[in-house]
């Protein structure tokens, strides 16, 4: 117990929360940039374009059948080899953004697939052009039955930005590890500490799914 | 090439670690998602709270402070190398993935097969085993086989404590040749020549059981 209160003391707790406030806003910056680009790659990919959406599809599958772990590393240590330098948050950023795109395209994809073609017919008959049926027809339904996966998804996706503290992004997973790095009593702290931190917000983000499902379902 | 050439024996048993590392931690979180999806299952409520503890659990947290808890942790009372303790945290951490998924193969067994083999004199557990878990198991392969994707691709985890897995041979290769950027394509073709025959597979497999439906 005592361990418990020499490693969160108020300096160190005041640390460990600037990291979870990086840990937060890579997060919401990922999910932002990678959900438009899931968007439009699923919506790519379900349009079955000649040669383009099977070229799309191909690279997706690559993208998605990579550990993440090696596709922040690539960002951050291989891409300034061929002069792409970027700062860390950011570099985790598009390494985020770039491999959870891959993965809600397949998501996206499904739910679109999912959807009766009548509801197409139906919305072209009434006058509306491919992209009005799209963004206002097919998008709000495929959404709507897409929130499970999605959400579980995201969760996957602020939990992975503790593999960023691998390049030394200074958020919540790093920053315990420079604090524990002091003195070896306080690992067992500071790792349930961590646990605590990022199972509430993931335990947040699935009780809202469930209440975002059974609105809307 | 020449890369690959000069390091090759390094990446051959990085590649070697990871596939062990992910049979491993296969087997041993199919066996433990099983037994949490039963436990879920069950009628008492003790149980079924202690399953959906563990589930809600290691599926909200991080891998890497599982692993980091093993490594760092674990390890002082009983002593693990770094390969062994990110298998078992892949392992725990996998395995309430596929409780979930097996929960849910289970959940849609209808339950006239459950109320038929009782009624035919088998015990719970024979029923569960014999009649509902194998139909289970085939309405879970979807999602049992896209666990077992990412199963490949959590294990480069284990680069983080020293795991002499291929990610971790990886960056040592980077780091000694100078050449990350070749360094790491040749990781990532290693990973895929995994990872990509498991997700077509699965693909080809999902076509054909909606096919059968």
């Amino acid at each position: 117990m005592n361990d418990f209160l020499n490693a969160l003391t108020p300096d160190n707790l005041g640390y460990l929360m600037q990291g979870l406030w990086i840990t937060v806003a890579v997060s919401v910056l990922s999910i932002v940039v990678s959900f438009i680009l899931g968007s439009v790659i699923g919506i790519v990919m379900f349009e079955k374009i000649p040669y383009f959406s099977s070229l799309v599809g191909t690279l997706n599958n690559i993208v998605r059948n990579l550990p993440l772990l090696l596709i922040i590393f690539f960002t951050y240590f291989a891409l300034p080899q061929i002069g792409i330098r970027l700062p860390v948050f950011w570099s985790t950023v598009v390494a985020m953004s770039f491999f959870e795109a891959a993965m809600l395209s397949e998501i996206i994809r499904g739910g679109l697939d999912s959807i009766d073609k009548g509801q197409f017919e139906g919305a072209r008959s009434t006058g509306m052009s491919n992209r009005q049926t799209m963004m206002y027809i097919i998008l709000p339904q495929a959404y709507k039955k897409m929130i499970p996966p999605l959400i579980s998804q995201l969760i996957s996706l602020v939990k992975d930005t503790s593999l960023a503290s691998g390049i030394v992004l200074a958020d919540l997973t790093f920053r315990g590890q420079v604090v524990y790095a002091q003195n070896s009593h306080y690992i067992v702290p500071i790792l349930v500490f961590m646990t605590f931190c990022y199972f509430i917000a993931n335990y947040l983000l699935s009780l809202l799914a469930k209440r975002l499902d059974r609105r809307l379902a | 090439m020449t890369i690959f050439n000069h390091y090759s024996s390094l990446f051959y048993s990085g590649f070697g670690y990871t596939l062990l590392a992910s049979l491993i931690a296969l087997v041993a979180s199919l066996v433990l998602g099983t037994l949490f999806a039963l436990l879920q299952l069950s009628k008492k409520r003790l149980w079924s709270g202690l399953g959906n503890a563990y589930v809600q659990f290691f599926r909200n947290v991080p891998l890497l402070i599982i692993t980091l808890f093993f490594y760092l942790a674990v390890a002082k009372v009983i002593k693990m190398t770094g390969f062994v303790a990110g298998t078992v945290a892949l392992s725990l951490y996998t395995s309430a993935f596929i409780a979930e998924s097996v929960r849910a193969g289970i959940l849609s067994i209808d339950k006239g097969q459950m109320e038929g083999a009782l009624a035919n004199g088998l015990s719970y557990g024979q029923a569960m085993r014999v009649i509902v878990l194998p139909q289970a198991f085939k309405v879970a392969i979807p999602s049992l086989g896209n666990q077992f994707i990412n199963l490949v691709k959590n294990s480069s985890i284990l680069a983080f404590v020293g795991g002499l897995d291929l990610m971790y041979q990886g960056n040592l290769v980077a780091a000694s040749s100078f050449d990350t950027f070749t360094s790491y394509i040749i990781v990532g073709i290693f990973y895929l020549v995994l990872t990509l025959p498991l997700s077509y597979g699965m693909q080809y497999l999902e076509e054909r059981l909606q096919g059968n439906r």
